[in-house]
């Protein structure tokens, strides 16, 4: 016999031993002797450390019940019961009590030079309609969205279970439909004052003066200051924000699986919280902390004081154009 | 008091749906509607195996943790009911639920959901209905429970893999077959559902 065919031998020698021997090999028996079917069965544990939900195949049209398991479920409920209402109650009521120090503290900043009589335009029609579209639409959503989270704790002791369901249940609807009132009002906000919400230099020097807040200093601004830009800025982040995880939550499970949409919810829920505290000092600025703001938006003009000592550069540019124009500037 | 709870012995458990189909004819659900369903993990791979899943009526159910109106309540024997008149259908419970259980009927636009309809373990409904009434057979399905039996997708479970009763009876069950036969995957979703496992 050659070598090459004695090496030809062994081989077939070894593979047909092999065949056999290979699923001898591979087979763990039970205890009975029969093949045990455990062998390569994975367990609850070990999937779970591979992947944070448990999935599978289902017989059923409805793709979301593929999930066996998501214990992630216990960690959203953990935010939403302890983190949402712990943390939503110290930022709003904290807000709450830094405005109410600010009021005690600096007051209610008055028109130094006293009203002149003379009204200047500060925005116009289409301006506030945009503004009060997303205001009200604002609260509606912020109530019914609290009404949500802290309705069960609040609410609920007072009016009883059922008059609370039938509230909640509007609230819900309510909240849903007016979003997209909101969603148009943001919208027109940010296209409207976008170009004077831009930063300028006149930002730094307003913030060296102290952006006004003590009265002996003079912090000059355009037609919006450092501060309502800021809100102007934060409010369209959010609002988008806002805008797409709800949207998320309006449509469940469209192109989204339940970590989405509970992300969503985390997202929107602490969105809305830090945008409510921030909309709370917009609106005392507006109203009680500074006299002569709100008939910004009210009747849609101010005074020339008012409009001289917080907009000063606004007014000069606005009364230089109606020079200009050829009207009368006083 | 005994404690309710549903074991499904994955090792037996042969994807034949008849846990299913008798929880649909018995309570009547509607369409879309899956109280029961049975997912079968690595499909077609070697260590295949199939887990009927529905409501575990969880120790502390997040479901009844996040519902926004307190809806859903545990009763003395742990089985997690609900009351549909409360309920606003929001989806919290499904979002919190780890296994999927609340089911929602599509009523309206934008995703709006009706009032959530679960596994009730056959015991009817947690609302003000009188138990075993049609009314209460109309809106939440079959009382066996209040008649001394127990839910019938693990009553006529083929292979008897879906176990239901007292979970400590059911536990010791499932520690027994796993001793005899030798393996056994474990008791799938009792860790998270109950904080605890069965000893194997």
């Amino acid at each position: 016999m050659s070598l090459f065919a004695r090496i030809r031998l062994v081989t077939f020698v070894l593979l047909m031993l092999g065949i056999v021997a290979a699923p001898v090999c591979g087979q763990k028996l039970g205890p009975d002797g029969a093949p045990n079917p455990d062998a390569s069965v994975v367990n609850q544990r070990t999937l779970l450390e591979q992947a944070p939900r448990v999935e599978g195949r289902i017989d059923i049209p409805d793709v979301k019940a593929s999930v066996l398991m998501q214990p992630a479920g216990r960690t959203w409920e953990y935010f939403h019961e302890v983190l949402l209402h712990w943390g939503g109650a110290i930022v709003i009521l904290g807000m709450g009590a830094l405005l109410a120090l600010a009021y005690l503290i600096l007051g209610r900043i008055r028109i130094a030079a006293g009203r002149s009589g003379q009204k200047v335009l500060r925005f116009r029609a289409f301006e506030r309609f945009s503004h009060w579209l997303t205001a009200a639409s604002f609260v509606i959503l912020g109530l019914t969205g609290l009404n949500i989270t802290f309705g069960k704790i609040l609410l609920m002791p007072i009016v009883g279970p059922e008059i609370f369901s039938d509230v909640s249940q509007i609230a819900k609807y309510l909240h849903n439909f007016t979003s997209f009132a909101f969603m148009i009002g943001l919208v027109l906000i940010m296209v409207i004052f976008f170009r004077d919400n831009l930063p300028a230099r006149v930002d730094v020097e307003w913030v060296k003066q102290g952006g006004g807040f003590t009265e002996s200093r003079h912090a000059p601004a355009g037609r919006f200051n450092l501060g309502e830009k800021m809100v102007y800025w934060l409010s369209v982040t959010a609002g988008l924000a806002l805008s797409v995880s709800g949207f998320m939550l309006l449509f469940p499970f469209y192109r989204t699986n339940v970590a989405d949409i509970q992300l969503a919810q985390v997202a929107h829920a602490v969105i809305a919280v830090l945008f409510i505290a921030l909309i709370l000092a917009h609106i005392y600025i507006g109203t009680l902390g500074m006299e002569g703001a709100f008939e910004a938006m009210g009747t849609g003009e101010v005074d020339l004081n008012w409009a001289r000592e917080h907009h000063d550069h606004w007014l000069a540019e606005g009364l230089g154009r109606e020079t200009n124009r050829g009207a009368p500037a006083e | 008091m005994a404690r309710m709870k549903f074991l499904c012995d994955a090792d037996r458990c042969i994807d034949c749906n008849a846990c299913v189909t008798a929880c649909k004819s018995e309570n009547e659900v509607p369409w879309g509607i899956n109280r029961r369903r049975v997912v079968t993990i690595n499909d077609g791979k070697p260590g295949e195996r199939s887990v009927s899943m529905a409501c575990m009526h969880c120790t502390d159910a997040p479901c009844a943790t996040v519902c926004p109106v307190q809806c859903i309540y545990p009763t003395d024997d742990g089985i997690v009911l609900h009351n549909k008149d409360q309920c606003i259908g929001c989806g919290y419970c499904f979002y919190a639920c780890p296994f999927g259980a609340p089911q929602y009927p599509q009523v309206g636009n934008f995703g709006t959901r009706g009032k959530m309809d679960k596994c009730t373990y056959c015991a009817g409904g947690g609302g003000s209905e009188s138990p075993g009434s049609p009314e209460e057979y109309k809106k939440y399905g079959s009382n066996r429970f209040g008649e001394g039996k127990l839910p019938l997708c693990a009553e006529m479970c083929s292979t008897k893999s879906l176990l239901a009763g007292d979970g400590d009876i059911i536990a010791q069950l499932y520690e027994e077959r796993v001793n005899k036969r030798g393996y056994g995957s474990g008791a799938w979703g009792w860790e998270t559902a109950y904080h605890e496992d069965v000893k194997t």
